[in-house]
């Protein structure tokens, strides 16, 4: 007695680009983490309506999608700010000053790890290694790696983005 | 034989097996966690390590050697390891620390406590002190169902519950989630666990995440729980079971392993449906009807002297038996009624295909399969049946049996099955074929790679054509027949099953077509075919063997135009067997009704005598599985109240009459003993276990285990005088905690534990190999065993087979065909009785696809009224029954009037209301007895 009707929380276009990651594989389930990444990237996150909707789309349980779903740091299952802040805590940014600059984005921001500032503008993140070690300390704003970063740039960074807005 | 050196000591092992199996084969101790019997390795837990070396100069040089995972190492011969050198118990002390990493330290509050594999393991590595200062991570632990309690906390990430849920069971709700050190196993969101068979994780986690919610709501540690062999009477299939009791209440119910039967897992039908016995539908006292028609109680001489006055002299007598009863109660019943006036208690559908399955099996050139044997098939066909609700574990078995091409290609790459990511990964979707043609979706469509929705008749035909295919007699265009044929022509042990669940008597006979022109072909190196005949209730079969054919069935009995003087009825509710006009008939014949249950069903509530029966918990019987096992259980605790086994109060009344079939019979055995001497057919029933006499080293075999604790305290309410135990005459059992829970016979195991291993773990003690029979040998006694002779039957096998097919279904206008929907909560009469599984009972419904819907006029939800007043039911559409066809509820309340196979109007009932939960559940009757 399956049910065939698609939940309608799938947009077309996610559908559509769903699709066409379907028609490159082998089966419908191979194609979970981006059919993830499609639904974040037009709505930010990944809800419990649309997890069940994709599911529903791949023939697979919810389950087995949120077990796909919660594995990955970066499938946001809760709402996220507009910008999502990865800030590296990893060995060797750790040594070049990181935990300064998580008292002072937490300071600029009012919020701490894993929260969300009140206007939704930000949410301020860990992550273990940005594979950009060379440059560190590194975070990234957005899709955007800032490197060597410093108590000036900081400043510079939030302001600038502030202004564009 | 492979021979390896363990800590400079030599043994021979078993070729192919793991390190681990191994050294649990061989006695020795050696930790572990996600490695279980059923479902191989995956190395998760890193808990199995040893140290291995290179060769004899490597060990003897004192090198550090290299540490492997025994349960990812297979022995190989000059093999050379280390399992309690201090490098491999240093690992292993550490990773218990690991481990416990976030554990709560709860096991005074936890449920698993006292029978925790993690406990056991910890105190085995000798881990002690916790260095970890940080803190620990707290879950959210999940509303999972009425049945299972969630404490995400105490997880150690074994990966146990999935592997089980998903992988073994088909499961599709539960899931590892997250990653790290924050993993979490549960649902996507909270709810009731989808499968049938959930009830295993309590058994599979070897920590406290999953227990079992009624024993933690009503707590009893297992030491302290009093325990026996028992086999659950909830479906034919017959799986070991060891209920635990305390206070006087079945506390819960473990699998207990056999081999043969049910292996390491249950159904949750029968784990939780065993709680019927705490009911307060049970009856205590024997009842006898005033003029007014009230019961009053009386005690139980005089309710001997009532059951006796009532057969004497030239009163007109007659008995109906019951399915769901014993075959000594049954037998005695028999003796007292005489052949002629006993009906084995079932309508006339049922009786004739309990006769039918018995004699197909008994003539069958193909082999009639154990559950293990089952789960050898490598090609199966399923006709007319849904297993998951009407033979539960035999559906779980089919789970197994499809993997089989996965081990085939694992084979061919020499990986061992017991590498099961391996084997997995390797196999990916490719399955073993398993057909179905069923007249609704069945739960395992999602493994069969064809499904066929028919009517009854038209499943018959597709079973015929296929058995012409085999032989070689038809077309070979025909499909699906020709594919069905072939892929059980090129397998090595192919398998069909039927059943009577259809009420169609030509379905199991064109199985039983299949099975011996597949068993006749000539495939020089195949196994014999299997053929496996499901029934519904738990001694169907043992019920067919001990009344020949021409037995009346209730029906007849109602025929009968002679007035009845005395009916006795044993364990039966005739009211679920025959429409209500059937049976009034039948009680307006007779004087005196006599009842004999052990709850309070609406046929005892018309009784003039009602005599209270003891449980299946609280009493001994035999009975015979679908597969012809006769099986004994034994009582876990005294009958409480003024109960008795119904063979006790039969025994006692024909002794009171002086039967002469009585004169020799002083006890159980002798019942057990008259009855096999009786009845050719039932003549292993004395071998399903050892009688009363039995001693182990000299003494009986302890019902309660070393610890148990409290017995002065238990009662102390009452006295602080400890009562002698009570003697138990009847078996080989004791209600003590002195004797020897070893070296007996598999059929007297009451509980499995040994010093150190304090979990079910403790199994591997027991058995002669991972997997195989116990040390004391395969529980139970198989009556129609021609597994060992089937090639001289072969060539002489011609069966009472009806070799024409019935005629293909047509749909009549303004008449529907009543097909079967089984549900495994509620179909089931003596567990829809178990509060556990109230919640998950739901009212009886009729589906119709949707052209008759619409035909009908009628939505999901709407009320059809059937026949002349014969059931008003829910309507729900699925179209998947073929059109013409309406599968209703079978054993719920509302349906009892419906006849399988019978052609009924439909009729939108517009003022139709859904009935209330409490109104679903059996009607009380109006008696308080
Ligand atoms: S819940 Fe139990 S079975 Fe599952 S991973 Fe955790 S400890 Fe293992
Ligand atoms: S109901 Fe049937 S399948 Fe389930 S445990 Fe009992 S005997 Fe086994
Ligand atoms: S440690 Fe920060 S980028 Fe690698
Ligand atoms: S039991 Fe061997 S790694 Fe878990």
């Amino acid at each position: 007695m399956m049910s065939s009707q698609i939940i309608p929380s799938l947009s077309a276009a996610e559908l559509a680009d769903i699709d066409a990651e379907i028609s490159h594989a082998p089966y419908k389930a191979a194609v979970a983490i981006d059919a993830l990444k499609i639904v974040q990237s037009y709505r930010g996150w990944v809800s419990d309506e649309s997890l069940k909707a994709i599911a529903q789309h791949l023939e697979m349980s919810p389950a087995e999608l949120d077990g796909i779903a919660t594995f990955y740091n970066l499938i946001f299952r809760q709402p996220v700010g507009e910008q999502v802040i990865l800030l590296c805590n990893s060995v060797t940014c750790w040594i070049k000053g990181y935990e300064q600059i998580r008292e002072q984005i937490s300071q600029h921001l009012g919020v701490g790890l894993g929260e969300t500032t009140t206007d939704k503008a930000y949410t301020f993140l860990p992550v273990t290694c940005l594979g950009a070690c060379d440059k560190a300390p590194v975070m990234m704003v957005g899709d955007e790696l800032h490197e060597h970063i410093d108590r000036n740039d900081l400043t510079q960074i939030f302001r600038s983005r502030e202004q564009a807005q | 034989m492979p021979v390896i050196t363990i800590d400079n000591q030599e043994y021979s092992v078993k070729e192919g097996d793991n390190l681990l199996q191994a050294c649990l084969g061989l006695g020795l101790d050696l930790p572990y966690f996600c490695w279980h019997p059923d479902m191989g390795s995956i190395g998760a837990c890193r808990q199995c390590a040893v140290v291995q070396y290179q060769n004899t100069e490597d060990y003897r040089a004192g090198s550090r050697g290299r540490i492997v995972m025994g349960c990812m190492t297979q022995v190989t011969d000059g093999a050379i390891f280390s399992l309690n050198g201090d490098k491999a118990s240093e690992f292993r002390k550490t990773i218990v620390e690991s481990l416990m990493l976030n554990h709560p330290h709860d096991c005074p509050v936890c449920a698993e406590g006292g029978e925790c594999h993690l406990q056991d393991m910890t105190v085995m590595t000798g881990h002690r002190d916790r260095h970890y200062r940080g803190k620990k991570n707290t879950h959210r632990n999940q509303y999972l169902g009425p049945l299972i309690h969630h404490e995400m906390n105490r997880c150690i990430t074994c990966y146990r519950c999935t592997r089980y849920y998903n992988n073994y069971a088909g499961g599709k709700d539960l899931a590892a989630m997250a990653a790290h050190d924050h993993v979490y196993f549960g649902r996507h969101q909270e709810g009731v666990l989808e499968s049938e068979f959930a009830g295993n994780l309590v058994e599979v986690c070897p920590t406290g995440v999953f227990t079992d919610k009624s024993l933690v709501n009503d707590y009893s540690r297992k030491w302290d729980l009093q325990s026996a062999p028992s086999v659950c009477t909830h479906c034919a299939v017959g799986c070991n079971t060891l209920p635990g009791e305390r206070y006087g209440k079945l506390k819960r119910v473990h699998n207990r392993y056999n081999d043969e039967v049910n292996g390491y897992f249950l159904c949750d039908r029968g784990r939780f449906g065993a709680k019927f016995v705490n009911s307060d539908k049970r009856i205590n006292n024997p009842g006898l009807r005033d003029e007014h028609g009230r019961y009053n109680i009386i005690d139980p001489h005089q309710a001997l002297h009532q059951l006796v006055e009532a057969c004497q002299g030239d009163n007109n007598i007659a008995a109906i038996g019951s399915p769901r009863a014993s075959v000594e109660a049954n037998f005695l019943l028999k003796t007292l009624a005489g052949e002629q006036h006993y009906s084995p208690g079932f309508n006339a559908q049922e009786q004739s295909l309990a006769q039918l399955a018995l004699s197909l099996q008994q003539h069958s050139a193909a082999t009639i399969p154990s559950i293990k044997d089952i789960e050898c098939a490598d090609a199966i066909f399923i006709l007319g049946e849904d297993l998951t609700h009407s033979a539960p574990r035999i559906a779980l078995a089919l789970r197994q049996s499809v993997r089989n091409k996965a081990y085939a290609l694992a084979a061919e790459l020499k990986l061992q099955p017991w590498q099961d990511a391996a084997v997995r990964n390797l196999a990916q979707d490719q399955r073993s074929p398993l057909f179905v043609a069923a007249v609704t979706d069945t739960r395992l469509d999602d493994i069969a790679e064809q499904c066929h929705h028919l009517a009854p008749d038209d499943i018959a035909r597709l079973g015929y054509a296929v058995a012409e295919q085999i032989s070689g007699k038809a077309n070979a265009s025909d499909e699906p027949a020709n594919t069905i044929a072939q892929a059980l022509l090129s397998a090595q042990r192919p398998l069909i099953i039927a059943g009577s669940s259809c009420g169609n008597a030509a379905i199991m006979q064109a199985a039983a077509a299949i099975a011996d022109a597949l068993a006749l072909r000539k495939n020089e190196n195949a196994g014999n075919s299997m053929l496996c005949l499901t029934l519904p209730e738990a001694n169907s079969l043992g019920q067919a063997m001990l009344s020949p054919n021409e037995a009346p069935s209730i029906e007849a009995l109602a025929e009968r135009a002679y007035k009845i003087d005395t009916l006795i009825v044993l364990e039966n509710d005739l009211f679920r067997r025959a429409p209500a006009a059937v049976v009034d008939k039948l009680l307006q014949s007779v004087t005196t009704l006599i009842v004999l249950d052990s709850l309070e069903t609406p046929t005892l509530a018309t009784s003039q005598l009602a005599l209270p029966a003891a449980s299946v918990a609280e009493s001994e019987g035999t009975i015979v599985s679908l597969e012809g096992r006769a099986q004994r259980y034994f009582p876990v605790s005294e009958c409480q109240g003024e109960r008795r086994a119904s063979w006790a109060w039969l025994l006692a009344c024909l002794k009171e009459l002086g039967h002469p079939e009585a004169a020799n019979i002083h006890r159980f055995d002798d019942i057990t003993l008259a009855c096999s001497a009786a009845q050719p057919m039932l003549k292993g029933i004395t071998l399903a276990a050892p009688d009363h006499f039995y001693r182990n080293a000299g003494v009986k075999i302890p019902r309660q285990p070393q610890r148990y604790s409290g017995r002065t305290a238990m009662r102390a309410n009452v006295s602080v005088h400890e009562p002698k135990q009570t003697e138990d005459d009847e078996t080989a059992l004791a209600y003590t905690m002195e004797g020897l829970n070893r070296h007996q016979p598999g059929s007297l195991l009451p509980f499995v534990w040994s010093p150190g291993w304090n979990s079910n773990q403790s199994l591997h003690k027991f058995q002669t190999e991972t997997g195989g029979p116990l040390k004391g040998g395969t529980a139970g006694k198989r009556l129609l065993d021609n597994r060992q002779n089937n090639n001289n039957q072969q060539k002489n096998s011609q069966q009472a087979v009806a070799t024409t097919a019935p005629a293909a279904f047509q749909a009549s206008a303004g008449q529907w065909l009543l097909v079967p929907r089984q549900r495994i909560f509620g179909s089931d009469e003596l567990s829809s009785y178990s509060d556990n599984l109230a919640e998950l009972l739901s009212d009886a419904s009729i589906e119709i696809n949707s052209a008759d819907a619409s035909l009908l006029q009628v939505k999901n939800g709407d009320g059809l009224s059937l026949g002349e007043n014969l059931a008003c039911l829910r309507v729900v559409i699925n179209n998947t029954i073929p059109q013409g066809c309406a599968a209703y509820s079978v054993g719920i309340a509302g349906t009892f009037n419906l006849t399988l196979g019978q052609r009924v109007s439909l009729q939108k009932a517009s003022d139709w209301q859904r009935p209330k939960q409490a109104d679903v559940i059996a009607s009380d009757g109006g008696a308080h007895v």
